[in-house]
């Protein structure tokens, strides 16, 4: 089929099974999935600025899906959401400047490689580690109901704590989430998110999921679907920005999104089978993935 | 994972299964009726008025995505009877 936008002829199948794949992943993880979406597109052949751009719009869409279904299910945040949509933005321009800076240095595609390599391996070494040893942990105890999986336990704890003792004013009551925490941690939280998805691309999901859960104690359920809810925020901001820049196919992000639609529902619904330690511990490979996609483009040259 | 959980996946998958046949018939129109009626205006916009095509962008997606996923719930708590997590 020709999209006449982007000048590319893609099999419609093709692009709902791609968003099908991200739409599970989404709503199960509470990411954007643009390191599938972004070499997916380039496979087929579509530039790699329409890649980038339609990418963030199909984003959109299966978030809108996706966080709806985990409202019906309790498990997002609005307010700590849209809080954290004001960081995400500051973050995004602040990479975005950031890689600016690096270009004139002359070594952004080093530098960004080297920190992601290090920070993608990062996340995935200790989610390992700590969902491990939350599930040992928890092995001797009574069985979890499914009315207490939400509630949830990590080995990290202490250290989430210890961050939630520091109040500096104003403080945020998170009822919905059970926290009561500083604005400058949420923000600095998605500001560091934010940065890191001007900085690598994509929305950086991978990062800001577990930092809700480690940083500010959010319950694995309810940090996923509101992760969601704030990717509708900021994705449909970095959407705008693109598509002003003429690098959105709307008409492929939204055939992407039909498959999208069922995918995310299948993720958001599975949420609720899985305990929060389990739900990290499957997480694991994602951010390995990223690592691999970096380690690929460095060595081959070729941009995925 | 309890033999009651195990009913509940296999449940939803079933039913999944059953949505997606319903689903992609129904989207299978919806492609042709989407490119045949927008594509041409969607493209005039991208070429003439292109702030006004990015706002379009998002509204369409996100309109997308809030009626797709009222379609798909409602045809999960049809396979399920009443249900639809």
């Amino acid at each position: 089929m020709f999209f006449p936008i982007s000048h590319a002829h893609v099999s419609p199948i093709y692009l709902v099974i791609v968003g099908f794949v991200i739409g599970v992943l989404g709503g199960f993880f509470g990411v954007g999935g643009s390191f599938i979406a972004g070499p997916a597109l380039r496979a087929v052949g579509i530039d790699w600025n329409f890649a980038v751009g339609t990418d963030l719009a199909h984003i959109v869409g299966k978030s809108v899906v996706a966080a709806k279904r985990h409202r019906a299910l309790g498990n997002v945040d609005l307010r700590l959401g849209l809080i954290m949509a004001l960081g995400t933005i500051a973050g995004a321009e602040g990479g975005a400047q950031l890689i600016q800076m690096l270009k004139r240095a002359g070594n952004v595609n080093f530098v960004v490689s080297i920190v992601s390599i290090v920070i993608y391996v990062g996340i995935s070494g200790f989610m390992i580690w700590e969902s491990s040893k939350t599930m040992a942990q928890l092995k001797g105890r009574k069985k979890t109901t499914a009315r207490d999986s939400k509630s949830d336990q990590s080995a990290f704890e202490h250290v989430t704590k210890a961050i939630q003792r520091w109040r500096v004013p104003p403080l945020i009551s998170l009822p919905q989430s059970g926290v009561t925490i500083s604005l400058w941690i949420i923000l600095l939280v998605a500001f560091v998110g934010g940065l890191f998805s001007g900085f690598l691309g994509g929305g950086a999901g991978y990062i800001r999921m577990p930092s809700m859960v480690y940083v500010l104690g959010i319950p694995t359920h309810l940090a996923v679907g509101t992760d969601l809810f704030e990717i509708i925020i900021s994705a449909s901001y970095g959407t705008f920005s693109h598509a002003i820049k003429g690098n959105v196919d709307i008409l492929i992000a939204l055939v992407m999104n039909t498959g999208a639609a069922v995918g995310a529902q299948l993720g958001a619904i599975s949420t609720q089978y899985f305990t929060g330690p389990k739900i990290r511990l499957a997480f694991v490979p994602l951010p390995l993935i990223g690592a691999a996609i970096v380690i690929y483009t460095m060595f081959s040259g070729h941009k995925l | 994972m309890s033999p009651r959980s195990k009913t509940a996946v296999r449940r939803t998958l079933r039913a999944f299964a059953l949505e997606i046949v319903i689903y992609a018939a129904l989207v299978t129109g919806y492609f042709f009726a989407v490119l045949h009626f927008l594509g041409g205006w969607l493209v005039g916009l991208e070429t003439g008025h292109i702030r006004v095509y990015a706002a379009v962008s998002i509204l369409l997606i996100i309109g997308q995505a809030a009626v797709l996923e009222a379609i798909t719930t409602g045809l999960m708590r049809l396979l399920r009877g009443g249900r639809s997590e």
